[in-house]
């Protein structure tokens, strides 16, 4: 493998772990820090990028606002399905958890199914961003990709300076280590879960939206995200932020030289990388650090 | 108790009787296990659709019979397959089984239907081994083995000058037996694979491999996938730049049904299969007539499939009368017979599959149009077929 080549693949991880970690940022607010197992979020991605199909055909070019409009049907919907089902969940075990998630999974299947039907369809990219950059004569690289990666990184920043920086990051670090004692100061630790929740099912609808283009939408989309999500949060530490953050970096890196270099064994070296940090550090790569 | 126990066995003397009769008269039962349900279910109310408007079009009868069919959906669910065939052989007994599209449950299809001897008609998987290995005297296939439309493709591929070629797929039985085809057919016309790329399923990473693919530079690519990756990775080639370059060719489901999806990326690909949207030939057009009124939508290769099954049961049947206490005569009856097919006539090889031609197909706008026959009469070679 020459250089540029060498580079273009590091450009391949990056840009893959980035699209991960939007994924999976959105799990680890709900998974680590409100302590419910959510084998849904996999369909929320779904809802996301079939959100992005049937809002394309009345926002044309308008592409930012088409996000910001998905983003916040997406939100507001987490946040009546928080009030619905999972603001039951808290007290209970996590089979039930499991329970509840994984009926949530068939009948979001169901739905798609119903008004979308089960055929493949493609979601356009806005004219501004379709078109790409020649990589040193090896291949081309299609802008919506780095403008894929750039809002990824955008979403980082600003994900981390909420919980870091602002009042409300405060609040949900707090919720996370002890729900009790805040409530106890006088925060409504309700309300405050269900806007993480809510917070949560946009990231993941988000991602959804910006991947759309790139994969097309179609059945079961979401389950094969699901399992890769829980590996990054699983990798960086429950709850963690920036762990998921170096996690999805790492798998984008070990998925994307595996596939070159081991391809009859690729599928497993996500799983390897998990077994190897969880020997060395049983809690993830950042406990509880954000 | 003694007069539960009479009544008990009048009713299986009775029943019994009945069910011997039905052998030389009464309806003949056919048990549809198809995808009615997930990813597959368009495809298999399209196999379904194309079985009954053959039974339609000769007056609602095979060989001289009524038909009644029993349905169980499949859910294309290999680990449900065993309990789902012995529902229809067991409880619902029927005198023939036609099914399945995904192929993992095919293989415990032909299992079960050699273990009980029941007729099984494959209107779809696409599986080397079921008329390979597993081949049986009671078991033919009305539509492809994965191995002919990759075999067409590389002899195409090699004629066109290609002389490296690689090859990308899923990591599974059906992209393995479709690139293998390719690469001997390549061979065959004095090209060569350079490299066997995969990738785990259902996994639509691709760019670390479509840079592997830039950096090789190939005089051509071969790529299997079906459904959502097959969009993925025509698009993702495209936008990479690569299809400028490096042809990309495939077997014919990396561009049926998904042609709305792949859009302008997928335009000018050339692929092979067994049958083409626009064939002009006077049984295509007649068959695609009656299928757009009967159903009010435009058939596909499945429907054709499902049609021509239900074409090899009734030529079967037609020479053994109707009777089907003639099993044996009725399944090498089956095997010999000729197939006037939407897609062109064909025959059934002895192991059971169609020995047909494989055509090539030009994406035009949203229709694989037909180009030429890629090869003549092809024959899957059948590797480990006993019969």
């Amino acid at each position: 493998m020459d250089t540029a080549t060498f580079l273009v693949q590091c450009l391949n991880a990056v840009q893959y772990g980035l699209l991960l970690f939007l994924v999976a940022s959105g799990l680890t607010l709900i998974f680590g820090i409100m302590g419910v197992i959510n084998l849904a979020h996999g369909s929320f991605y779904m809802l996301g990028a079939y959100l992005a199909f049937a809002l394309a055909p009345w926002f044309g070019d308008w592409f930012v606002t088409r996000l910001i409009v998905g983003v916040a049907l997406a939100a507001l919907f987490g946040y009546v399905l928080e009030w619905v089902f999972f603001s039951f969940l808290y007290e209970r075990d996590h089979l039930q958890q499991v329970l509840l998630t994984y009926a949530l999974i068939l009948v979001f299947e169901e739905l798609r199914s119903l008004s979308f039907g089960n055929d493949v369809h493609g979601v356009p990219a806005p004219s501004w961003l379709t078109g790409g950059f020649s990589l040193g004569g090896l291949m081309e690289y299609p802008w919506y990709r780095v403008f894929a990666s750039a809002a990824c990184l955008v979403v980082a920043l600003a994900l981390y300076a909420v919980v870091n920086r602002t009042r409300l990051g405060m609040m949900i670090r707090a919720g996370a280590s002890n729900r009790d004692m805040v409530r106890g100061l006088g925060v409504d630790i309700r309300r405050l879960y269900r806007i993480v929740f809510a917070g949560g099912v946009a990231l993941a609808a988000l991602a959804g939206m910006i991947a759309a283009p790139l994969s097309s939408v179609y059945p079961g989309m979401g389950s094969s995200v699901l399992i890769i999500c829980f590996v990054v949060v699983v990798i960086g530490g429950i709850g963690s932020i920036t762990g998921a953050l170096i996690a999805s970096l790492l798998v984008g890196f070990v998925d994307t030289f595996g596939k070159v270099f081991f391809a009859e064994w690729s599928g497993v070296g996500v799983y390897v990388l998990m077994a190897i940090v969880l020997v060395w550090r049983p809690e993830g790569l950042m406990k509880r650090g954000f | 108790m003694p007069i539960l126990r009479i009544a008990c066995s009048a009713s299986i003397a009775f029943f019994g009787g009945a069910a011997f009769a039905q052998g030389a008269s009464g309806p003949i039962k056919i048990g549809l296990m198809l995808p009615y349900s997930g990813t597959y279910a368009a495809l298999g109310n399209a196999i379904e659709n194309g079985f009954k408007l053959y039974v339609q079009e000769q007056g609602g009868k095979l060989g001289g019979r009524d038909v009644q069919y029993f349905k169980v959906d499949d859910e294309s669910e290999p680990s449900k397959a065993t309990d789902n065939v012995n529902k229809l052989i067991k409880r619902d007994s029927v005198d023939v089984l036609v099914g399945t599209v995904h192929s993992g449950v095919a293989l415990a299809m032909a299992k079960a239907a050699k273990d009980n001897n029941t007729l099984l008609v494959i209107p779809n998987a696409g599986a080397d081994a079921i008329t390979g290995p597993m081949c049986g005297a009671n078991v033919v296939r009305s539509s492809f083995s994965n191995w002919q439309p990759g075999y067409a493709m590389g002899v195409v591929a090699g004629q066109k000058g290609v002389k490296r070629a690689m090859t990308i797929t899923w990591n599974y039985a059906a992209g393995a037996e479709s690139t293998k085809g390719f690469t001997e057919g390549l061979e065959k016309s004095g090209g060569k694979v350079v490299k066997d790329l995969n990738l785990p399923f259902p996994n639509v990473e691709f760019q670390a491999l479509l840079t592997e693919i830039a950096a090789q530079k190939p005089d051509a690519v071969y790529a299997f996938f079906a459904g959502g990756g097959a969009v993925k990775f025509v698009k993702d080639y495209a936008a990479a730049g690569l299809n400028k370059t490096i042809p990309l060719y495939g077997p014919g489901f990396l561009t049926d049904g998904t042609l709305e999806a792949q859009g302008a990326s997928a335009q000018n690909m050339l692929t092979t299969l067994h049958y083409a949207d626009n064939l002009d030939t006077p049984k295509n057009n007649a068959f695609r007539k009656a299928y757009a009124i009967a159903y009010k939508s435009q058939p596909d290769v499945y429907a054709v499939q499902g049609y021509d099954a239900a074409q090899i049961l009734a030529n079967g049947l037609k020479a053994v009368g109707g009777d089907l206490t003639k099993r044996d005569a009725l399944a090498a009856a089956m095997r010999k017979t000729a197939v006037d097919s939407p897609r062109g006539k064909f025959t059934l090889s002895a192991a059971g599959n169609p020995v047909q031609d494989i055509y090539l197909r030009e994406v035009k706008g949203n229709n694989n149009e037909f180009r030429s026959v890629a090869v003549k009469a092809l024959a899957d070679p059948a590797r480990g077929c006993k019969l």
